[in-house]
């Protein structure tokens, strides 16, 4: 500025004139050029982007912090009191807390391994050129179409003991003689629970595995097959490596899925009997919404965050490896 | 030749078929059975497999026992509509800008909407209940509503997202060059584009909005009328007895409208969501 007022006050007032129109028009085809471009693609991107982030924050972000502050807190209908750690140094010393992690990562694991299974078997099945498997295509999707909430009062019904066919089938089998309530028993309630939530999440895990299978290029299977190598070799050799990529992606979306899992258990068990489905998910309701006690809530939701996103984290570690190992950039 | 299989092999292949889809599709085909029967009939035990005394009344007496049973279907569709709606708006602008655009903080960006994937509703239920107090949206459709489109902004995005990058940025260009501006040029030339790309995200988000109503239906919302139907369901639970078969048959009825709408898009609606998962 100083420099400017120099110039022109000593060249002359026309001179100074020429100067800024140069200067003008070197800035504007420079901007043309480059500048304007990438200036405003920035901020045409982020007045794209802008009102998505605004709402996620409100309703997502702001009370996650809400939850974090609030797990700091021992907070009730009543009012807030700040009590430190107090609230996760509780869970810390119980033993109920540990057995109620074990559970969610015990119910985590063997949900996700059986949808990762039935999802690969149904895909394989599903794949097989045999006439109908366009409708057979359609027939599996069912469960992930409808409202969980409503799969669930169906089989809530299964379930039932006395007028379920499943109870019925075991007893005209003459595997029990007296009804059985699936759902009354420890073990019986928690692993039908995992049956549903396995019936929720396959058709996904099967659409996937599917639409991979058939972007394998059928090239490799007719080498394969020229060379004499049997279905079951192709599909270890072959169909396996290639889908890779796809299935590990797949087994982190439905592990976070199933470690969420939420509206299952609390539909046919509500966390019971005696705790047996109680994981994180249903034990951060129970007590938040159902005790009104909301800083340990907070806390329990806090660690579900923490234990989810580690958990993330090594899985896309994980993931890197796989993709470089199969050649996925 | 390849792909050829001995005759016992089309039979494991069907067996095992007619398995997989016993356990997909059984609750299915047991809910419409306890509909079909009368309710003295359905608590007879020992469990009979078939009966001679199967009837439709179910489907005309549940209007009567849970008066509100049209409302609640209603409700269903109309928050899910209202959620579709809300969701686009939101998610068309920030996909395209993801799929075209270079803005700083970009992959982090986009990592921050993955992210809310991982959270579901039941985690931060306590201060989202007080954020909708504050907001004054309780006891509303939109406490139902906004919710909805929280989490399902991120699914859509990724969806529609990958759907974008797929155009030809061509013609972008020449219209770019021809001095359209970039809105114009999002308005006329990208989105006539991408409308089955949208079509697909529109049916996927509502498919997903009609199958998370459960939750924030029975935590943000005390008004019966305004209860959505998986909700509403739970009428049937009355204090005496449930009326099963009732409750099967509105059920069933009420996930008819998302089934159809599955079974007419279903083809560009599996090919569109399975779009990420096949490599180029």
């Amino acid at each position: 500025m100083v420099l400017n007022s120099m110039r022109l006050d000593s060249v002359g007032a026309s001179v100074g004139e020429k100067l800024v129109a140069d200067v003008t028009q070197a800035v504007g085809r420079a901007i043309e050029a480059n500048g304007r471009k990438t200036i405003s693609e920035s901020l045409f991107a982020w007045l794209l982007v802008g009102p998505a982030m605004m709402f996620i924050a409100v309703i997502v972000a702001w009370p996650l912090a809400e939850t974090i502050r609030l797990s700091f807190m021992e907070a009730g209908l009543g009012g807030e009191k700040f009590v430190g750690l107090a609230n996760y140094e509780d869970l810390a010393g119980s033993r109920k807390f540990h057995q109620t992690i074990v559970r969610t990562f015990y119910w985590m694991f063997l949900s996700v391994a059986l949808k990762l299974v039935l999802g690969l078997i149904g895909a394989t099945l599903l794949n097989a050129a045999v006439p109908g498997r366009a409708l057979f295509r359609v027939l599996v999707m069912p469960p992930w179409v409808i409202p969980i909430a409503i799969g669930c009062i169906g089989w809530l019904w299964l379930y039932n003991g006395y007028f379920g066919v499943l109870s019925g089938m075991m007893m005209r089998l003459g595997i029990t003689d007296v009804p059985f309530e699936f759902l009354a028993q420890k073990q019986s309630a928690f692993y039908s629970a995992i049956a549903t939530d396995v019936w929720v999440g396959v058709p996904m895990v099967t659409l996937f595995f599917l639409a991979a299978m058939q972007g394998v290029s059928r090239d490799l299977y007719e080498a394969a097959w020229v060379d004499g190598a049997g279905r079951w070799y192709r599909f270890r050799r072959i169909t396996i490596p290639q889908i890779m990529p796809v299935i590990v992606s797949m087994s982190l979306l439905s592990a976070i899925f199933t470690f969420n899992s939420f509206e299952i258990i609390w539909i046919l068990t509500e966390g019971g009997p005696r705790g047996a489905t109680t994981t994180l998910i249903v034990d951060t309701y129970k007590t938040a919404i159902g005790n009104y006690k909301f800083g340990e809530g907070s806390a329990r939701a806090v660690i579900i965050v923490l234990l989810l996103g580690l958990f993330s984290l090594a899985y896309l570690f994980f993931l890197n490896k796989v993709n470089k190992k199969y050649g996925v950039k | 030749m390849m792909d050829r299989y001995t005759k016992l092999q089309i039979v494991g292949i069907y067996a095992c078929l007619a398995i997989f889809l016993t356990f997909i599709l059984l609750p299915f085909f047991e809910m419409f059975m306890a509909s079909l029967r009368p309710l003295e009939h359905l608590f007879r035990s020992p469990y009979q497999f078939w009966s001679d005394d199967f009837s439709f009344d179910a489907y005309k007496q549940m209007w009567v026992t849970v008066p509100l049973l049209g409302r609640y279907i209603f409700n269903s569709i109309y928050i899910s509509f209202m959620v579709t709606g809300l969701t686009m708006i939101f998610v068309v602008p920030a996909a395209y800008a993801f799929a075209r655009l270079q803005f700083p903080f970009k992959n982090a960006t986009l990592g921050i909407f993955l992210g809310v994937n991982m959270f579901t509703g039941a985690v931060l239920l306590i201060p989202l209940y007080r954020v909708l107090r504050t907001l004054g949206l309780l006891n509303t459709y939109w406490a139902m509503i906004v919710p909805g489109v929280a989490f399902l902004i991120p699914t859509g995005i990724w969806l529609l997202r990958s759907y974008l990058e797929k155009i030809p940025r061509e013609l972008e260009e020449a219209a770019f060059v021809d001095g359209a501006s970039r809105l114009y040029t999002l308005r006329r030339v990208v989105l006539p584009l991408a409308t089955p790309g949208l079509i697909v995200v529109g049916v996927a988000v509502f498919i997903g909005a009609y199958a998370q109503q459960f939750l924030f239906a029975i935590t943000f919302n005390q008004t019966r009328e305004l209860q959505p139907l998986p909700a509403g369901l739970y009428e049937f639970i009355g204090y005496q007895s449930v009326t099963w078969n009732e409750m099967m048959a509105a059920a069933l009825v009420g996930v008819l409208p998302v089934m159809i709408i599955f079974l007419f898009l279903q083809k560009y609606l599996v090919a569109g969501l399975t779009a990420g998962a096949v490599k180029e």
